[in-house]
């Protein structure tokens, strides 16, 4: 059976919401992280309330719909980002949300790594028959890196994003089954 | 062209109007008990919803539409004898972006094929653009919704996202599309 929880370069882990919520409170004061990670208005929110938040998520960490995960660095055992899954019962859809908050560990295949994990706990774990996500057309870094995990671009809503007084699309993308299973054996799918 | 006094909520042969609590819960009832217009409604299951509960319903709706003010729910119903036929909505309105949902449905399969579906689309693009302010509304359905679709796109809606095999119906996966109008696009093709 594989470790479904270690990557080459992270594993993915549950760590207690004290020390999540003072990490992701230092996140949330990098706006650039935010607007990469996220399509709502920038917000700051103190440690006390986003612990709150936590909480609330580990509790729900265990209804069948949700999964939560932290993301930690092999290498230096950092914590460095999040993974959280929604998963669609009916539908066996996986919707996924990413963010690696420490900016010193951006572009160096930590969150491709993380997006693997992710992508092979929906299908071998849960049982899915597709995973999806969203980003922002000013975020070509995430692009490549979901792409490198296997997603295809299938179609982008126009102008849907404003920011700095500019339009940006929002880009839609889905991973099936069967394709990443094709890959996993070697097949271009 | 429309104007300040051009009522937002008149059509033609149709009208918007408020939920009417004493006679639309037994009609809408009804619709969910009809599994093909729910299925064309709707992504989530088809099930028959009882008129007490469909009450109930509307309650929560009026409440989200007053607390969280990013809802607008409008009831379709014909100038004539004033039936309920439908209902129109923008969902999921984000402020900052200035996009929204809509959605149309028309419940019972008499009033189908009377463009009724046509004018309700018409008053829904005028509120969303012109009241609302919007930048650009899209429309989520199933491929296999072609009356919708053909809907959309007598409307300029483009066709922007396949997501592929996203829903499970009938023993097969099928396509979710999204569909996308902007302010502009609507623009034009009123003034033309």
């Amino acid at each position: 059976m594989k470790d479904l929880f270690r990557g080459e370069l992270v594993r993915l882990t549950a760590e207690e919401p004290e020390l999540r919520a003072k990490e992701e409170a230092r996140w949330a004061r990098d706006t650039e992280f935010h607007r990469l990670a996220d399509g709502d208005p920038a917000q700051l929110y103190s440690d006390k309330k986003i612990k709150e938040w936590i909480e609330k998520n580990v509790e729900e960490g265990f209804k069948p719909e949700r999964y939560f995960f932290s993301i930690r660095a092999l290498d230096d055992d950092k914590l460095i980002g999040f993974l959280g899954l929604w998963l669609n019962l009916i539908q066996s859809e996986v919707w996924v949300g990413i963010g690696i908050g420490e900016r010193e560990y951006w572009g160096k295949g930590y969150g491709t790594d993380a997006m693997k994990l992710c992508v092979q706990y929906s299908f071998m774990e849960l049982g899915a028959q597709r995973v999806s996500l969203g980003l922002h057309e000013y975020n070509p870094r995430a692009l490549r890196s979901y792409e490198k995990a296997g997603f295809r671009l299938e179609g982008r809503t126009r102008q849907e994003m404003q920011r700095e007084g500019r339009r940006y699309d929002v880009f839609w993308m889905g991973v099936l089954r069967e394709e990443w299973m094709q890959r996993q054996n070697g097949e271009q799918p | 062209m429309f104007d300040i006094a051009t009522q937002l909520f008149e059509g033609q042969d149709i009208r918007f109007g408020p939920i009417d609590y004493d006679n639309d819960p037994e009609v809408e009832s009804k619709w969910t008990h009809n599994a093909e217009f729910m299925r064309l409604y709707a992504i989530e299951p088809a099930r028959p919803i009882s008129a007490a509960i469909v009450k109930k319903q509307y309650e929560k709706l009026e409440k989200r539409m007053e607390e969280e003010r990013n809802f607008y729910h409008f009831m379709i119903r014909a100038k004539t004898d004033d039936h309920l036929i439908g209902k129109a909505m923008i969902a999921r309105v984000e402020w900052t972006n200035g996009s929204g949902q809509i959605r149309i449905g028309i419940g019972s399969a008499e009033d189908r094929c009377k463009g009724y579906g046509t004018q309700a689309m018409k008053l829904l693009l005028r509120f969303a653009f012109a009241e609302l302010n919007l930048f650009r509304v899209n429309a989520d359905l199933p491929e296999y919704n072609e009356g919708a679709i053909a809907l959309l796109k007598k409307f300029g809606f483009v066709e922007e996202v396949r997501r592929r095999q996203a829903l499970e119906r009938d023993g097969r996966r099928w396509d979710l599309l999204v569909f996308g109008l902007l302010k502009d696009e609507w623009q034009s093709q009123v003034s033309a």
